[in-house]
């Protein structure tokens, strides 16, 4: 057993609004910048939807993740062989069109604008070109397109859905959809990490951050083709690719990331976990229908004392323990079981989890009165508004066990919450669906308190990250803090 | 070109410049890697524009990769080069051969100046460095390729009285003897090779230094850890 420690996080997809405040509060500390106009290292897709990159789901186009093949994983987008190759002009690399080109608009027209009878408008200009360009696309250009011909119906997720399936997606009376923020998911098995020739993409060992190191990028780029996900972006100005840092200048002093910490829904949970690194390649081999629980099965008890010692042994801090200890990620991930990864087909490991949405309560109007078509109170999962095969496919490598298991315990909760709180549900009939559903009324009591009553401090259970270890490593930390914001640093900016 | 020129040209031209462009590329290169790491970059454009692309990186890289290595070889092994270009069949395979990859050198590299000039985007992120040194290389190109059609046998020519030069700089004891005599588009060639040499520190070209061999051998995943200490144990 080798322990270590891992930042993760659950987001509540049932809570998020989809207001993308998560989104401007990442673009303003972070992508602000020359070249990092288009990235945003945070977004928020409609599901069903193409998403951004455009259908980056879509692992025919874009090839990134792993493939099992003869029984190992290799890279789908590049080989050490093909990176000979490759290198001069990657075949797997999503162009700008497949973003959009970023834009702003040329204000100083409005005030140098002549006299005329009608009002001066700012045109769009380029931010690349600087010529005025006609905006066809953006970040979220689909937001809330949910029954879009055009959009919704080219997610990747419908493909397996069957034609009745997909036709009532985009019924009128049925239209749905649903919000799926994303950032980089701090992957066990990182296939961005694999990829890069310089060796410049890593892991961070005592937190499990995938940084880039931007002084040994080359601009080789086979971590865009590589992160199935598109969460690595390359920079075109200075020549270097980026990535969302889960904000970790903020994690080390005890922040929570910025699009956690602006989080409007309070969807965002954040806090360690401990886990086997050694089962790490064995997990990420197994066929897709064992993917979920192999994932799971990852994580350790942080209250198991083996896996206590095992951690100390292996230099993880036992003040770090303790906060596994008392991480919401582990209760949602592992005790409740109602978080999921997202495409765990690709096999990178995902360590951002996603507690699936509950669907609208479906109704019918009879003349003046509307009713629910469902006998129970809140919708039935197995008809629910969003097809359970594409919530499956998004959370579940396309098998819907594990989805249709976190739907019911939710739903089970909701019912068991509306039998205390209201009580026109029999508490007799909430408890036996709490059971069926494979939950207490102790464990329903403890979702409903941190799913809607959760503080600030509930959410973000961030450990002491240790960084005077690091700095105790290289030199004295009391003259380290006599020294530290003096010198010359490297301006990053584009070489000749 | 005159043999006895004047100023001591050839001295100029074939022992000062030839020093003085490999102090500057080793000085400089060192330099920069230490102080300006952050400047390495093969500062690709693929992702402003995906198509072109490919018609001009690959066959210039591949074209280039070649001739410098068929360079580096006759350098090396000179009379083994001329031992394989004593059967006519074998020489004209490796001149035709050489040939092709300059003329794809070529193709690669005008396909590459065509999208630079037409690509708006593309244009936003050319240097003036970039253009000095797409004219060093059309000259570089162009000259080696005139050397090739009108002065052949290149390659046996290169073993037999280029290489023998070249191992005399490399000596310290420079001997010019070998080329006062020499065409004088084998001297622009020379001539031209040595500033690329002196400016490649200054340019993009620098990405050719940091070519990421190790990826063949590393591990898959990377772990850093806090000290060295924790770099022992397995990532």
């Amino acid at each position: 057993m080798n322990v270590r420690s891992q930042i993760s996080m659950v987001f509540h997809l049932d809570k998020c609004i989809g207001c993308h405040t998560c989104s401007i509060a990442c673009k303003n500390i972070w992508t602000d910048r020359k070249g990092a106009e288009y990235m945003w290292w945070n977004n928020v897709e409609t599901k069903p939807g193409t998403g951004f990159p455009t259908q980056w789901e879509d692992q025919e186009k874009y090839r990134g993740g792993w493939e099992k093949k003869n029984g190992s994983i290799n890279l789908k987008s590049i080989s050490k062989t093909r990176t000979i190759t490759d290198i001069f002009h990657n075949p797997s690399m999503p162009s700008m069109d497949d973003y959009y080109e970023p834009w702003t608009y040329k204000y100083d027209e409005l005030f140098n604008a002549p006299e005329g009878s009608d009002q001066p408008t700012a045109r769009p200009i380029s931010l690349v070109t600087g010529e005025y360009i006609n905006v066809e696309a953006g970040p979220n250009w689909d937001d809330d397109l949910g029954g879009s011909r055009v959009y919704a119906e080219n997610d990747p997720n419908l493909k397996n859905l069957s034609e009745e399936q997909q036709q009532q997606l985009f019924a009128i009376e049925r239209l749905v959809m649903f919000y799926f923020p994303r950032i980089c998911n701090h992957c066990l098995n990182p296939s961005c990490v694999a990829s890069c020739p310089s060796g410049a993409l890593y892991k961070r060992g005592e937190d499990g951050i995938v940084l880039i190191d931007q002084k040994r990028c080359r601009g080789w780029r086979q971590c865009i083709a590589a992160c199935p996900y598109k969460k690595t972006f390359y920079n075109w100005s200075t020549g270097k690719s980026e990535k969302c840092i889960l904000c970790f200048p903020r994690l080390e002093t005890g922040q929570a990331p910025a699009c956690f910490h602006s989080c409007v829904g309070r969807i965002r949970y954040l806090g360690v976990l401990l886990y086997d690194a050694d089962r790490i390649e064995e997990v990420a081999n197994k066929p897709n229908d064992e993917l979920v629980d192999a994932h799971r099965s990852l994580i350790l008890n942080p209250n198991d004392p083996a896996v206590i010692s095992a951690a100390l042994q292996n230099g993880v801090h036992e003040s770090v323990i303790e906060f596994a200890q008392k991480s919401p990620v582990y209760k949602f991930v592992k005790e409740w079981k109602i978080a999921l990864p997202p495409h765990i087909e690709f096999r990178t490991l995902p360590m951002l989890y996603y507690v699936p949405p509950m669907s609208p309560v479906m109704a019918q109007q009879n003349d003046d009165t509307v009713q629910s078509v469902s006998d129970s109170f809140f919708h039935d999962i197995e008809q629910s508004r969003v097809p359970l095969q594409f919530l499956a496919n998004l959370f579940g490598a396309g098998h819907q066990g594990k989805v249709v298991y976190a739907l019911k315990k939710q739903k089970a909760v909701r019912t068991y919450r509306r039998a205390v709180t209201v009580g026109d549900i029999e508490m007799s009939v909430a408890e036996k669906m709490l059971n069926e559903a494979d939950c207490t009324t102790q464990e329903a009591e403890a979702i409903y308190q941190l799913t809607s009553l959760c503080t600030f401090d509930d959410r973000f259970v961030i450990p002491p990250m240790h960084r005077e270890e690091a700095i105790e490593m290289m030199k004295d930390p009391h003259e380290h803090r006599s020294e530290v914001g003096f010198g010359f640093v490297e301006k990053p900016e584009r070489g000749l | 070109m005159n043999t006895n020129s004047p100023f001591f040209l050839d001295e100029i031209l074939f022992v000062v410049l030839p020093y003085i462009a490999l102090v500057i590329f080793l000085l400089v290169s060192i330099r920069r890697y230490l102080t300006q790491s952050f400047t390495f970059s093969s500062l690709s454009s693929q992702f402003l524009e995906n198509q072109q692309h490919f018609w001009g990186l690959v066959p210039f890289h591949y074209g280039i990769i070649a001739i410098v290595t068929g360079h580096l070889i006759g350098f090396l092994i000179p009379r083994e080069v001329l031992w394989w270009n004593s059967y006519p069949l074998r020489l004209y395979v490796l001149e035709i051969s050489a040939f092709i990859f300059g003329v794809l050198t070529l193709v690669g590299l005008t396909s590459i100046i065509i999208r630079r000039l037409t690509t708006p985007k593309i244009k936003m992120v050319s240097s003036t460095a970039d253009w000095i040194l797409f004219g060093i290389f059309i000259v570089q190109i162009v000259s080696g390729l005139s050397v090739a059609v009108f002065h052949s046998w290149g390659s046996s020519w290169f073993a037999s009285s280029a290489v023998p030069y070249l191992w005399s700089l490399a000596t310290l004891s420079p001997d010019i003897s070998y080329i006062t005599a020499m065409p004088w588009m084998v001297k622009l060639h020379i001539v031209c090779a040595y500033v690329m040499i002196a400016f490649f520190p200054f340019t993009r070209l620098v990405h050719a230094l940091v070519v990421p061999n190790p990826y063949l051998w590393r591990k898959t995943q990377v772990v850093r850890w806090y000290g060295a200490w924790k770099l022992k144990r397995a990532s």
